[in-house]
Formats: structure tokens, C-alpha cells, sequence
């Protein structure tokens, strides 16, 4: 045993605490809530009572509070650092939001509550819609997909629904190359094939390979605007048309709406269907991966096809419409969406108003460009002009050096970052996409522009070596992932219970 | 404005450093016609103004601590211990992203495993994943996942499964090569689903307890499930039932998707919530979301990673076991923070309160003139067949200030077998001055 | 190993009578990194040239292995479900995949042979 470690085999440092598992601080009889003795009645679990324990572990309240608290002190956050992850804005998440949605009024109503009970619900929501319908320019909004992901699955099925009520089925969905995961993976649970869509040399959608991509077959063309190069597709109007040409419909994952919020409407780029993240662009919180939000709007020709359920407003107030009777395709989730989110979304919204959106989007593009300035003559940037909210590196100034992309960003968490997004996008090779975000300070960015300069300095100095071994002053280091996959260990099992659960 | 740091002053020095005279110069790729259009929409506002606002739309709701509540069907209204929200509000669990870098958020991988652990605990399976969104999509990823382990296009879902659950597994089968077996909805229990597994039936999908409060012994189902090659799903919507039922594992489900709503998470009119996901190790490779998995680093020291990460979407992309990215992370962290205070006998006493409340309040309603308790057997919630259609009843009694419940014509509305019938649950939170309340208004308005 | 023919999917296959053997090439695995899992199909399952035959996964990347000729599985190599790391360390001995046998001989006289696989390979 070494010295200052305790007989559990623990050592603290300074303010870094070692925590074991819930599981191992169990002891019985203790508990961490006080309920009343149930009174003793005939139960009438169908002959269904539980027989044997569960294996739970009993832990006493400030022995859960310390355990979580704990916890949290080992992971970075926006509260803590600049969190430049690309294509994730990790803004600042406002405080004022989180108090209003723990209001009673909105944080303990029922979902199937008389809909009289519910009127401030219902308004909350039918308000959110129509700052969205203004600011997307699009006249239908359907709130209630969870998450961006989530979106895309229901507008492509709002797509896919209208094609067949035309009696104009198709099968392919059109995917630029640069894409999140997400599009296509939304694409195959629609029954739809995907087809790639490459790049041209100036890091937008090839107009021509769309053009002669798009056959009758093809019901939609997903594009991410500003796309995942950091880039504004210049050529939308022009995609957009031959999309409608072909009959197709013009799907936008709107994953980087923060960047152009307040000062274009997607619908005046020809844009059909687009989800947003409200976890992104309306700053409620990631929550270490979610829950997130993400409404849909709908062109004119789609808006028929929303999923159900959506508010209506008549003289007697508002009302929810929970069953079309078949007229579109359903529901996607069960009751009427992330209420708590639309909350966090609304107060956001109303405390920047639209001037203050326009300027979150224009100090959002004028963080990157700055970044992007402060860098440029160290790192290589794949594409020439201006970016929007973030900016893409790729590792060509790292050639010969040893380091690789992967090793840089390691290397930013020992200088007290959260690294930037890499090897994402997938069209340039070792990509780094760096999003500051509108929150962060000129200050703030001069010192990441200044750490990021340092490092990059280090690397092609040929310390490739104290790369490899980077992060050094994490709570962890580098892990064994290989291991991990190979073996995986997915839950706590009690000590000796691992042989017989094998199979 | 209060978010935003850069001063005019920044704003012409940043600009001048990256050699452009103005924002919209960085803006110039937009094509000109999409340029600045005119909103007619507010400025900004402080936050006295946007809480008064906000405010005073959370006060036209009637909340459901402030009345007698006695509603279920999918949400359960249960106490959260305060240091839950304490902690879940801490800003590096509020605001951190997914943990792909694994050496600076241990605490959210962490916590995962422990909630990965504590969902295969009371799900009586090996493995859960770190979440989804909720649990009827985590119900329709279970369809998904038996279609894939057994490349199989059949899907029999029950009758007695929760309304829009079934919606929500139909529109994910819609368009795709799938076969859906939808019977009717299973009013009076006599529902027979062995009778439809075929050799093409991927799986059975049941509900426990069901969606009319029954709760039934699902071994025989599964013996029918694995003799045919299918695999059994159960869907838990209350997830507190588990404290007190035999897991869905042990009768033999080979997955489990619940919602997880009810510990540590509030209301909030229907969402967020979070979808609890478990399985049989065997078919891990299959399963849909994340999952947290145990790592040495580089010094020996066991922490955890995101792990068999092929199956998701930003590697497999159109092949990946399921396109969800953002999941319900920190609504799972408030389920393992409650779960770990509550601990097995915190757990399985909150189960007994809520039976016993239950059990209490169907006596007394059974008694009611014009209400009849349909269920024989039940966990804390229960159908009352009234002797007119439920909807009005549950109107009247609104507007007097108790929230009876959920008549089942609001979930099924095309259905005249469901107009007398009212879901009524009661939790811990039900007192008994709520159940007397509840029994008089009752009266009063069948009489 | 001048016996092994190429596909250009960097899958290769030894012919032994009238069964092939079939794994993933030097270069593949190099690529892939540390194989994590391996896929294979199932005994008695017929492939046809071209189709998805088994799946390789790395920590971070998914590569399928497609049948570089046609015929009917006849064995997988069952140690890999243990030993994935195999396929690094012995990718065209130990490490192979699948046995098939083979419908169509013809088919392996249009793989690459060893000089025109390496000559392939130096391209990419």
C-alpha cells in the first residue's frame, strides 16, 4: 500500500477524488429516502409478487450526493471551459431556463390532463411554433420529434408519405458525402436506399453529380446548411430547383441553423422539410447526451402530411389534435413531444428576441472567421473564404510530424479544452472542426487561438513523443478501447459473478 | 444582450484581424434574394420580462400537486427526492456533450454504467444500453432489433399494449418490409397472442402491466415466443412496478424496453422522459443506442468508454443498428440518482406504497354507485367501467378540481367498447384526503 | 504465399480442391487496425460473388467482406469469436474467415494474383 491510500485501495489528489461504483459502497440497511411502512393489504399482483431480491445497493443521501458530485467534477463542460466540438455548439446554456421549466405549471401537468387544465401548455407550445414558422420562413411545424435524429426520421417520413398519396413512390434517398451519420441512417428506417452525393474541390454539394443524380426515383435530397464543412452551400437555389424539377423534395438537416438564425429563412432557399436541434441553436442543454428536441418544419406541399399531434387555436382557446383519423402517417412518440425543452427553447428565444438572435448567429460566424484567422498560417484549412459558425482544418499541416489529428486533440485537454471535433467531416483527411460559438469572449478565443498555436508549435518541433501520451493531467488517460470491445463489460456484477455469467 | 460577451469594440477589432469590413461580408455566399428578410417578430428582453411571461402561461395550467391526481396511462406522477434535481442541475452534468472523449467525462460514463446496470437489475436481463428517448420509441427499436436478430418481417403486437405505443410501432413499420399483427384492443383480457406466432413472427410485443393495469404471467408467451424461433418484448411503462413484480427476464422476455419516466423525472406535459433498453448479452451486437463499457487507461486505472460504438450511426451510418444519436442522457442520470436513493428497500417499499395506495383506492371506487374496479389483478393502476362514458365524468370532476384520471376514449377514440372506461392510478404521492376527495366527486357525479 | 488470389475489396482466397478459403489481406488489416469483432455467416448459407459474406469491426470503423467467389459455406473459422486479434496477426493464415464451396472455379482466374494485388494496392 502506498502512501495516503486508504484501505479501500483509494487515493485521492488534492481536489481529483477516486470513486468506486454505487454498487461497492453498498451496505444493508441503509437507504437513502424515508417512506412510510406500507399499510398490510391482500395483494393483487396476480400471484406476480416478486420473490427474489433485485441486488440493488443501499446507500444513505450524502453518500449519493457525494457519489454524483463527484462524479460531475471529472467531465468537462461549457460551465467550465470552452468547448469548441464542431458541429455540436456547445453554447452557453442559460440558468433563467432551466428555472422556468421546473415551474409546477409546466414541469408537473400531465400529458393527458383535460385540455382545459392545459391551456398555458398549449399556448407555450403554439407560441414556440410560430417564432419557428417566422424564423424558418416555413408554414407548418410539427414539435413533437425528441431529437435531431428523430427529425430527420419524421420529416423523411412526411416526404415518403406525400410521394405515396401521390401515388408517386420512391425509393432512394440522396446523402452529400460530407453528411452526419444520422441522414442516412434516418434514411434506411424510412425503407429508403442511399445514394452519396460527393463534394466539389470547393467543399460544397457538385451541382452537376446532384443534377445527374436525381432521377424519378429519388425522393429526396438531404443537405446539411450551413453544411458540416463549416461552408454555406452558394448554390442551394439552384440545388433546390433541380430537386423540384426531378419531383423530389428538399430535406435540410438543420443541425447548423445557429450559424444563419435571424438572417435567412431556409424557406426562402427552397427547403421542404428541416429539423432543428433545439438542443443547438435554442441552447437547452446536452445534458452529457441529451434529452434534445427536434420539431420539424414543412413546405406548404408537406404540411398536410405532419405527424399527429399538433395545436390548433379557435375561440374556446387552444386545442390538441391527437388522431387525423389516417389522413397522415401517425405519431412518432408517445404523448406531445419535449415539453420541458420547448420551455427552455421559448425563454431563449424571448430573451434574445430577433435582434438578439441575428447578433448570436453574426457573433457565432465572426468567433469562427476570428479562430479561423488567428490559425491559418499554422494549420492547413482544406477550403478557401469565409466559414460560418465553425471552421475545418484537416491534418495536412501535421505531415511528417508523427502527431495525428486524434494526438492534437488529446493534447488541447491537457491545456484545459475539450477537444475539437475530429475525423468528422469525412471528406477531408484527419479533419478538425472547431465551433467557439457565440458565447465565448474575444478574450477566450485569443487564449484558445494562443493555446492552439502552442501546440501546433510542439508538434512540428517533433514532440511527437509527449503527443502519444497526451492527456496527462485528465482525470484518466488514454484508454485501452480495443480491450473494451473486445471484452465487453457492460454492467457491475458481483465480485466472482463474472464466470457464471458468460455464456 | 446577457449572452452575449463581445463588445462593438471587439466586434471592429475581430473584423479588421480577419480583413473584412463587416459581418455580412462573412455572410456573402448566402444568395442575395435570402438575404436579411424582414421578421415582424420582438426584440430582446430581460429576464424579469420573460419570467413574468412565461409565468404567467405556467399559471393558467392546473399542476398536478395542486390538485387530487389520479392520472397514469403511461406517465406516473412520483415523488423526486430534492437532491436529484440538485444534482442534475450541477452545470458538468447539465452542460457537457456525449462523452466521446472518454479521459475528461468519467462522471457521465460513470453514471451510465451504474444505470446501465441498475435497468438490467430490475429489467431481469443482462445488459441495458444508456438510454433512449422513451418508451415506446425504445419499444419500437426492440421490433427493430428482434426483426434484425431474427430476419423475420412478422411483428405481433398485442392488443392490451398502451394505444400509442402501437401507433408509434406502426409508423416505424410503415415503409418498411414488415408485417404487422395488430389485434383489437384487449378490453376484457381474453386476448390469445401464442395463436399467431408463425415461422415468419420476429417477435410478440406485451405490455406489464398491461395497458388496462393487468398484470399477467408472461413465461407461457415466451415458451410460445422461443419454441417458434421469436423473441418476446416487454414493455414497461411504469417502471416503479418492478419493485414489486417478477422481472420480465426472469418469465423469460427476451427484451425489455420501459420508460423510465417515473424515477427522478417530472411530468412535463409528456416529455422529456427516458426509454429503459435491456437484453440477453447474446444479443448485444444488435442493440440499438449507446452503451457504456468498462476500460483500463494507460496507467492500469479502470474507468469506462463509449463502447461497440460499430453499431451506431455516426460509424455504420445507413446500416447501424439504429439512427439515434442524442438520447436522454441526463433524464437517465436522474433515474440512477433516485434509484440509488431509494436502493432495494428503498425500491421495493415505494412498489408495496404504491400497491397498497392502489389497492385502497379500488376498494373505495368499487364501492361508488355507477363505477365498477374491471381488473382482477393490478400493480397502481386500474380500469373502472363507469355507467357513462368516462370523458364527461372526467371533465366534470376537472372542473371541480379533481383530476380523475385518463378515460381510455381520449387514447382510443374510434372505440365504443372504451367510452365507460377510466384508467385511475394512485402512486405514493396520493393522500388519503386525495382518495376521499376523489370518491365524492365520484358520487356526486354519477348520481 | 503465391498461392493466394486478390480481390480488389482486399479479401483473398486460397483454393484447396474444390473449397476456397477466404480471409482479408495484409494491407486490409492494416487499414482496419486492431480487428475488435468478426461476423460470419452461417454454414449453409449460399453466397454469390460480390455478396456481403461476413463483417469486420475495429474500434472505430465496419467493413464488410464480400465473397470473392460463389458457392455455398462450408466452415468459418469459429476461433475468431475468441481471438478477433488474429486477423492482425496472421491475416492470411490463421486469421481466414470462411470456407465456401465453390460453384464456379472460374471465378478465381479472374482475381488478382500477388504481383497485380500489390500493384493494386500501391495505387491507393
Amino acid at each position: 500500500m502506498s502512501a495516503g491510500t486508504g484501505a479501500d485501495g483509494i487515493r485521492h489528489r488534492g481536489l481529483r477524488f477516486e470513486e468506486q461504483l454505487i454498487f461497492e459502497q453498498h451496505a444493508d440497511g441503509r437507504t437513502g429516502v424515508d417512506l412510510p411502512e406500507p399499510p398490510a393489504v391482500a395483494d393483487r399482483l396476480g400471484g406476480l409478487a416478486r420473490a427474489a431480491p433485485i441486488g440493488l445497493p443501499g446507500l444513505s443521501e450524502p453518500q449519493v450526493v457525494r457519489h454524483f458530485t463527484r462524479l460531475s467534477q471529472k467531465n468537462y463542460a461549457i460551465d467550465s471551459g470552452l468547448y469548441p466540438l464542431g458541429s455540436c455548439t456547445m453554447k452557453h446554456n442559460p440558468r433563467l431556463n432551466e428555472k422556468l421549466a421546473r415551474l409546477p405549471g409546466f414541469a408537473d401537468i400531465h400529458p393527458l390532463q383535460p385540455q382545459s387544465t392545459v391551456q398555458g401548455a398549449l399556448a407555450l407550445m403554439d407560441r414556440l411554433a410560430g417564432w419557428l414558422r417566422a424564423l424558418t420562413g416555413m408554414p407548418a411545424i410539427a414539435l413533437s420529434p425528441a431529437a435531431g435524429a428523430h427529425g430527420e426520421w419524421t420529416g423523411l417520413m412526411t416526404i415518403r408519405s406525400a410521394h405515396e398519396a401521390a401515388g408517386d413512390a420512391r425509393k432512394r434517398v440522396l446523402v452529400p458525402d460530407s453528411a452526419h451519420g444520422t441522414n442516412p441512417a434516418s434514411a434506411a428506417m424510412c425503407g429508403y436506399e442511399v445514394a452519396a452525393v460527393p463534394l466539389n474541390a470547393r467543399g460544397r454539394v457538385d451541382l452537376a453529380a446532384l443534377k445527374s443524380a436525381l432521377d424519378g426515383d429519388v425522393a429526396a435530397f438531404m443537405l446539411t446548411n450551413p453544411n458540416t464543412c463549416g461552408l454555406f452551400e452558394d448554390e442551394i437555389l439552384e440545388q433546390a430547383g433541380a430537386v423540384r424539377e426531378a419531383g423530389a423534395y428538399f430535406y435540410s438537416d438543420g443541425a447548423n441553423f445557429n450559424a444563419i438564425v435571424g438572417r435567412v429563412r431556409p424557406g426562402d432557399l427552397g427547403i421542404d422539410c428541416m429539423h432543428l436541434n433545439l438542443h443547438k441553436t435554442f441552447s437547452t442543454p446536452h445534458g452529457g447526451g441529451g434529452p434534445g428536441s427536434g420539431p420539424i418544419a414543412l413546405s406548404e406541399a408537406l404540411a398536410p402530411f405532419a405527424p399527429v399531434p399538433y395545436v390548433v387555436g379557435g375561440p374556446d382557446g387552444f386545442r390538441l389534435v391527437e388522431h387525423d383519423g389516417g389522413a397522415a402517417f401517425g405519431r412518432v412518440k408517445r404523448f406531445h413531444g419535449q415539453m420541458g425543452m420547448f420551455v427552455r427553447a421559448l425563454a431563449y428565444i424571448l430573451s434574445h428576441g430577433i435582434d438578439g438572435l441575428r447578433q448570436a448567429s453574426s457573433d457565432a460566424v465572426l468567433n469562427a472567421n476570428y479562430v479561423s484567422a488567428g490559425l491559418a498560417d499554422l494549420m492547413s484549412l482544406p477550403y478557401d473564404g469565409p466559414c460560418m459558425h465553425e471552421v475545418l482544418f484537416d491534418d495536412a499541416f501535421l505531415k511528417d510530424t508523427g502527431v495525428s489529428t486524434l494526438d492534437l486533440a488529446k493534447a488541447m485537454i491537457d491545456e484545459g479544452y475539450h477537444p475539437a471535433t475530429i475525423y468528422f467531416p469525412l471528406v477531408v483527411h484527419g479533419a478538425l472542426l472547431l465551433e467557439p460559438t457565440e458565447t465565448e469572449s474575444r478574450e477566450s478565443l485569443d487564449h484558445l487561438v494562443a493555446t492552439l498555436r502552442g501546440i501546433v508549435r510542439r508538434a512540428l518541433a517533433g514532440e511527437a513523443d509527449a503527443f502519444h501520451a497526451a492527456p496527462a493531467h485528465a482525470p484518466r488517460r488514454r484508454f485501452d478501447e480495443t480491450a473494451a470491445a473486445r471484452r465487453p463489460v457492460l454492467r457491475w456484477r458481483p465480485p466472482g459473478a463474472e464466470d457464471q455469467a458468460a455464456e | 444582450m446577457r449572452y452575449l460577451p463581445l463588445t462593438e469594440s471587439d466586434r471592429r477589432a475581430m473584423l479588421a484581424a480577419i480583413g473584412v469590413p463587416s459581418v455580412d461580408s462573412l455572410f456573402r455566399d448566402v444568395p442575395e434574394t435570402a438575404r436579411d428578410p424582414v421578421f415582424d417578430l420582438p426584440d430582446h428582453a430581460g429576464e424579469i420580462e420573460v419570467e413574468r411571461d412565461l409565468g404567467a402561461l405556467a399559471a393558467q395550467n392546473l399542476a398536478a400537486g395542486s390538485a387530487p391526481f389520479f392520472l397514469g396511462a403511461g406517465a406516473y406522477r412520483h415523488h423526486v427526492p430534492a437532491s436529484v434535481d440538485a444534482l442534475i442541475q450541477r452545470g458538468e452534468f447539465l452542460t457537457s456533450y456525449t462523452p466521446y472523449q472518454p479521459e475528461i467525462s468519467q462522471g457521465t460514463l460513470q453514471a451510465l454504467f451504474e444505470f446501465q446496470t441498475q435497468v438490467a437489475l430490475i429489467a431481469g436481463l443482462d445488459v441495458a444500453n444508456a438510454s433512449m428517448y422513451d418508451g415506446a420509441t425504445a419499444c419500437l427499436e426492440a421490433v427493430g432489433m428482434a426483426r434484425r436478430v431474427t430476419r423475420r418481417r412478422r411483428v405481433v403486437v398485442s392488443g392490451a399494449l398502451h394505444p400509442q405505443y402501437r401507433e408509434v410501432t406502426g409508423t416505424g413499420l410503415r415503409f418498411l418490409d414488415a408485417e404487422l399483427d395488430c389485434p383489437a384492443p384487449d378490453f376484457d383480457g381474453t386476448e390469445s397472442l401464442a395463436g399467431r406466432i408463425d415461422q415468419d413472427t420476429a417477435c410478440v410485443v406485451v405490455q406489464y402491466p398491461d395497458f388496462f393495469g393487468r398484470v399477467r404471467d408472461l413465461a407461457p408467451l415466451a415458451g410460445a415466443c422461443h419454441a417458434a424461433g421469436a423473441l418476446l418484448i416487454a414493455v414497461v411503462t411504469e417502471a416503479v412496478a418492478l419493485g414489486a413484480l417478477e422481472s420480465p427476464g426472469e418469465m423469460g422476455a427476451d427484451i425489455v424496453a420501459a420508460e423510465g419516466k417515473s424515477l427522478g423525472n417530472p411530468l412535463t406535459f409528456g416529455g422529456p422522459y427516458v426509454g429503459l433498453f435491456a437484453c440477453r448479452d447474446r444479443h448485444v451486437r444488435q442493440m440499438p443506442g449507446r452503451l457504456a463499457g468498462e476500460a483500463l487507461d494507460a496507467d492500469g486505472r479502470r474507468g469506462w468508454v463509449l463502447t461497440l460504438a460499430t453499431r451506431e450511426q455516426h460509424i455504420r451510418r445507413e446500416k447501424s443498428t439504429s439512427n439515434i444519436c442524442t438520447n436522454s442522457g441526463l433524464c437517465a442520470l436522474a433515474f440512477a440518482i433516485h434509484l440509488s436513493l431509494l436502493g432495494e428497500a428503498g425500491f421495493t417499499r415505494l412498489a408495496r406504497l404504491n400497491h397498497a395506495r392502489a389497492v385502497a383506492l379500488a376498494e373505495r371506487l368499487d364501492a361508488v354507485p355507477g363505477a365498477a374496479v374491471v381488473n382482477q389483478s393490478f400493480f397502481n393502476e386500474f380500469t373502472l367501467r363507469l355507467d357513462r362514458p368516462a370523458a364527461g365524468v372526467v371533465d366534470a370532476l376537472a372542473a371541480r378540481g379533481v383530476l380523475a384520471g385518463v378515460p381510455v376514449s381520449r387514447l382510443l377514440p374510434g372505440e365504443a367498447d372504451a367510452a365507460p372506461l377510466l384508467l385511475v392510478a394512485a402512486t405514493e404521492t396520493v393522500s388519503e384526503d386525495d382518495m376521499a376527495a376523489l370518491e365524492a366527486a365520484l358520487r356526486e357525479a354519477l348520481r | 504465399m503465391a498461392d493466394l488470389r486478390y480481390s480488389e475489396d482486399h479479401e483473398w482466397v486460397r483454393v484447396e480442391g474444390d473449397i476456397a478459403v477466404i480471409g482479408i489481406s495484409e494491407y486490409a488489416q492494416d487499414q482496419l487496425g486492431d480487428v475488435v469483432f468478426v461476423e460470419l455467416p452461417e454454414p449453409g448459407r449460399a453466397v454469390a460473388q460480390g455478396d456481403e459474406a461476413a463483417v469486420v469491426e475495429s474500434v472505430k470503423a465496419a467493413s464488410e467482406v464480400y465473397a470473392p467467389v460463389s458457392g455455398e459455406v462450408v466452415a468459418v473459422n469459429d476461433p475468431l469469436a475468441d481471438d478477433p486479434g488474429l486477423v492482425n496477426r496472421e491475416p492470411t493464415g490463421g486469421g481466414w474467415f470462411l470456407k465456401v464451396r465453390m460453384s464456379d472455379p472460374d471465378e478465381v482466374e479472374a482475381l488478382l494474383d500477388e504481383p497485380a494485388y500489390r500493384n493494386f494496392v500501391s495505387t491507393l
